[in-house]
């Protein structure tokens, strides 16, 4: 914790092409530390790309990614995790056979050296048991990660995530085809992470986002649109337009 | 029956202590039913079993656990094999050339051959060329995403390259006929009973002590890490981990495995030869595997043992009966039960259990309402 | 330098044949995942098709006999496809192994219905000379493959872009879910898919008589090559099978000529594991949004 109160993650003149699109055509970003951010722009506005970009799965035509002055562009995907970033996908990955503390216990554990690799685990260690007390899946502790519901699934990967002890956490729609109770929950549990981490939140869910946001960057076509407090930026007759423009069901 | 104490009700620790059972009562089998009861020639039958398990075993850790479908494993059979098969040779040839090197004309002994005139060497290059050749293959391909079926064709490939670089390098290797015509093992008659005797419990031990540390492995933290790549390799890349190295590392692991029971082979049968370990013995072993359970390394033992034992069965009576049996096994296996043997007991004993206690609510229900 | 250029028309020759057996296993890998190793087997029935046409009809029944192993081999494979593959999509090594099964019974069934011995198939008389070609000599039976291999990639192409079926087949190639949404029946498409490529086995059968004889393991001489073609060229990329075909064929003939015959397999070898380190792009395909 070295760092000042600047910023911990930032983006400048960022352009990724795809087959000749331009999902991010010079996106300047600044995430400063402790912050929660939502990340926010119909689709194909380019956010997914923008975390792809930073986790280094993918690689940018331009610019750079720099992460408490560590320039990442370039840096395969497990070196910049390595670094603190952590994330999570769309769609869940939980690994299945795996018990849910045996996934915590996996996150927690590239910092381990090679001969702890190689023991038995041997009962839960504090970091494991602090995230599995978080996402509140103490119950199902032992049991295989396969007969997770969905919304356990997520919550499970938002815990490996707070088990790698990350300084910067990208979570990739959090409560994408979440039931309302679930998605109060993810609700809450964000509140609580982000209290002592900085969270960079990728959301669609207007509702979700007028609940739990306060700083908002709106992506448009691959560049930023606004960037503001969550009332400003709903205020903002050019979101208005973009969403509209769209579709009526995001806004809602 | 009798009232299980406190402790073992644990369902955990039962199941520990029903795995000790069980390798004790494979043990006892092994070292002692098995040498009273058979005759020595089948003993040394079994012995040759026992060194198919052992490679096996490597494809139970690299393929069960690891999702590489290595099906070059005789590479690593050969490479072992050849090394303790060349010390043998110049050991027997006392400081002359080797018999078919002096048949093929070559005069004087290749520069290749020279380190294993060390019986130490020799021992070390067992383990150590086929780790080396795996560790380079598998950093390479692994490290740029190479999986899945390109890596098993890419075995392949080099189990076809190997055996056609043995066949054309007479002179070096032996050809077609390999080596073979070993007169002294360590000291001792190959052909003599008690040589055989010794080599079937040597193999029988490595066995068991592979066994114990492949376990062992699959239990610890880098076991788990392995399925975590096996089931999602690019999810691992998110938590830190790089799968290559988890990869490599255990197909190098397999590879060393595969190279043991190769130099176990050759005292135990008395010849080791390309027809031993190309593209097909590669794949029966993997078929063993597959017979037997690859997801449980005792599957992949106990499917290098039958199997192997039904070979030499059939092809006893009617060799072509052996390639439509197996090939119809395979085609049965894969279809009906791909977990094999041993996931077909398990599937009968959940079977079992379920019928006696139908009340019992399906765990994965429970779960879910608990979600809701 | 003479006998530098003579090795040209023999890598073009050795690419030819890695072609024609190659070019099925492009699309039944590239669309369907399926990792054929009956492939082989499907060779040997072709080239045992040419063998019993011959028998019947005599040696210029050759040019009948591609049709015929096309159809025979074609059938064989949507056999396989129907009674066994279809259950096994999405599990690639799984259907490695279970076509494995499938070579080992037919190669002992060819045992048992033909012999083991290799059978001699008699090439028509005009396919018997030689002619000169960068000095050196290259026999017609291998002009006649070269010129088949192109007349199949032909056939092949206008196949894929210019007819219906074969659009749909490339859409289910680029993405099964996609097209299937949109009203192709996947499950048709791939049984023609598996009839075509087996049957392109077929051909391939019938061709390698013209250059050898057939036994029960052909295909097992050709399988694996065939595979590193398929591999080296991505999937279902007909351009990318032709090019790693030529090359490889290329590099067979120059490795052979330099080295010999046993290294020079060794040589492919590390020359495909040193492209991959290079390309290994159609390699994989990874997008960020489902990690599988």
């Amino acid at each position: 914790m070295s760092e000042n109160e600047g910023a911990l993650l930032e983006i400048r003149g960022l352009e990724v092409v795809f087959d000749g699109f331009r999902a991010i055509d010079g996106v300047d970003l600044t995430v400063g530390q402790g912050e929660l951010r939502f990340l926010i722009g119909p689709n194909g506005a380019g956010k997914t790309t923008l975390i792809d970009v930073v986790t280094g799965l993918t690689r940018p035509a331009a610019g750079t990614v720099r992460f408490a002055g560590t320039e990442l562009t370039g840096r395969r995907e497990h070196r910049i995790v390595r670094l603190g970033i952590g994330r999570t996908f769309q769609t869940s990955v939980v690994f299945e056979e795996l018990t849910v503390v045996e996934n915590l216990d996996l996150a927690a554990g590239f910092r381990r050296p090679l001969p702890a690799l190689l023991r038995q685990r041997r009962g839960v260690s504090g970091t494991v048991a602090e995230a599995l007390d978080v996402i509140g899946l103490g119950d199902l502790a032992d049991r295989p990660a396969g007969v997770l519901s969905h919304g356990q699934r997520q919550w499970l990967e938002i815990g490996m995530l707070i088990a790698q002890r990350p300084r910067l956490l990208l979570l990739d729609e959090p409560v994408a085809g979440m039931s309302g109770g679930e998605r109060e929950r993810t609700g809450e549990l964000l509140t609580r992470i982000a209290a002592d981490h900085t969270v960079v939140v990728v959301e669609h869910d207007m509702e979700f986002l007028r609940r739990y946001a306060s700083q908002v960057t709106v992506l448009h076509e691959g560049k930023v649109l606004v960037e503001g407090d969550v009332a400003a930026v709903q205020a903002d007759p050019r979101v208005q337009e973009v969403y509209l423009g769209r579709s009526r069901e995001d806004v809602r | 029956m009798t009232a299980p104490g406190t402790a073992l009700r644990s369902p955990a620790l039962r199941a520990r202590l029903r795995g000790y059972a069980l390798f004790a009562a494979v043990a006892l089998l092994l070292l002692v039913v098995a040498p009273l009861a058979l005759p020595a020639f089948r003993l040394d039958e079994l012995a040759k079993y026992l060194c198919f398990a052992i490679a096996a075993l490597g494809i139970g850790l690299a393929w069960g656990q690891g999702g590489m479908l290595t099906l070059g494993q005789g590479v690593f059979f050969g490479l072992g094999g050849y090394a303790m098969a060349m010390y043998f040779k110049l050991h027997d040839a006392d400081g002359d050339l080797p018999d078919f090197m002096v048949w093929s004309g070559v005069e004087k002994l290749p520069a290749l051959w020279k380190p294993f005139e060390s019986p130490v060497v020799a021992i070390a290059a067992v383990v150590a060329v086929p780790v080396a050749v795996a560790a380079v293959l598998g950093a390479l391909v692994f490290r740029q995403r190479v999986r899945g079926a390109y890596f098993a064709i890419l075995t392949q490939a080099l189990a076809a390259a190997f055996v056609i670089l043995l066949v054309g390098r007479q002179g070096l290797t032996g050809g077609t006929n390999g080596l073979t015509n070993f007169y002294d093992v360590f000291g001792r008659d190959p052909e003599a009973e008690s040589t055989q005797r010794t080599m079937y419990f040597v193999t029988a031990a490595v066995l068991g002590v592979l066994y114990l540390a492949a376990r062992q492995l699959v239990k610890s933290r880098f076991g788990r890490l392995l399925v975590a790549v096996r089931d999602g390799e690019d999810r691992v890349r998110f938590l830190g981990y790089n799968p290559a190295t988890v990869k490599t590392v255990t197909f190098a692991i397999s590879a060393g495995m595969a190279g043991l029971a190769g130099a176990l082979f050759v005292p135990v049968v008395g010849i080791i030869s390309p027809s031993l370990l190309g593209v097909v013995p590669s794949l029966e072993l993997v078929v063993a595997v597959a017979v037997g359970g690859r997801y449980a390394l005792a599957g992949a033992v106990l499917g290098a043992v039958v199997m192997n034992y039904a070979k030499t069965e059939f092809s006893e009576q009617w060799a072509g009966g052996w390639l439509y049996l197996q090939g119809a096994l395979f085609i049965l296996v894969m279809t009906l039960a791909p977990k094999g043997a041993v996931g077909l007991y398990e599937q009968v004993k959940d079977a079992v259990a379920r019928r006696r206690t139908p009340e019992r609510p399906v765990p994965a229900q429970s779960v879910q309402g608990e979600a809701a | 330098m003479d006998s530098l250029l003579n090795q040209v028309p023999i890598g073009l020759s050795i690419g030819a044949v890695l072609l024609l057996v190659a070019l099925g296993l492009t699309f039944t890998f590239g669309q369907m995942g399926v990792v054929n190793m009956a492939h082989g087997e499907f060779i040997m029935a072709g080239g045992y098709t040419a063998y019993m046409l011959q028998d019947w009809a005599g040696s210029q029944a050759v040019l009948a006999a591609l049709p015929v192993a096309f159809a025979v081999a074609g059938a064989l494979g949507w056999v396989l496809e129907r009674l066994a593959i279809r259950h096994f999509y999405g599990r690639p090594l799984d259907t490695l192994l279970l076509t494995w099964g499938v070579s080992l019974v037919l190669q002992q069934a060819a045992r048992d219905l033909f012999g083991a011995p290799n059978v001699q198939v008699v090439a028509p008389g005009w396919l018997t000379g030689r002619i000169e070609v960068l000095g050196g000599a290259l026999p017609y039976a291998r002009l006649f493959i070269m010129a088949l291999a192109v007349a199949c990639v032909a056939g092949i192409w206008l196949y894929l872009s210019r007819s219906r079926p074969g659009r749909r087949m490339r859409a289910v190639m680029q993405n099964r879910q996609l097209a299937e949404v949109s009203g192709v029946a996947t499950a048709r498409v791939d049984q023609l898919t598996f009839f075509i490529g087996s049957g392109l086995a077929g051909v391939a059968g019938v061709a390698l008589t013209l250059i050898g004889p057939v036994g029960p393991s052909i295909g097992t001489y050709y399988i694996v090559d065939a595979f590193l073609v398929v591999v080296a060229g991505g999937l279902g990329q007909l351009r990318g099978a032709v090019i790693a075909a030529v090359a490889l064929g290329m590099l067979n003939s120059y490795a052979e000529f330099w080295t010999d015959a046993s290294l020079a397999k060794v040589i492919v070898f590390a020359v495909v594991i040193g492209f991959l380190q290079v390309r290994p792009q159609g390699m994989f395909v990874l997008r960020s949004r489902a990690l599988t």
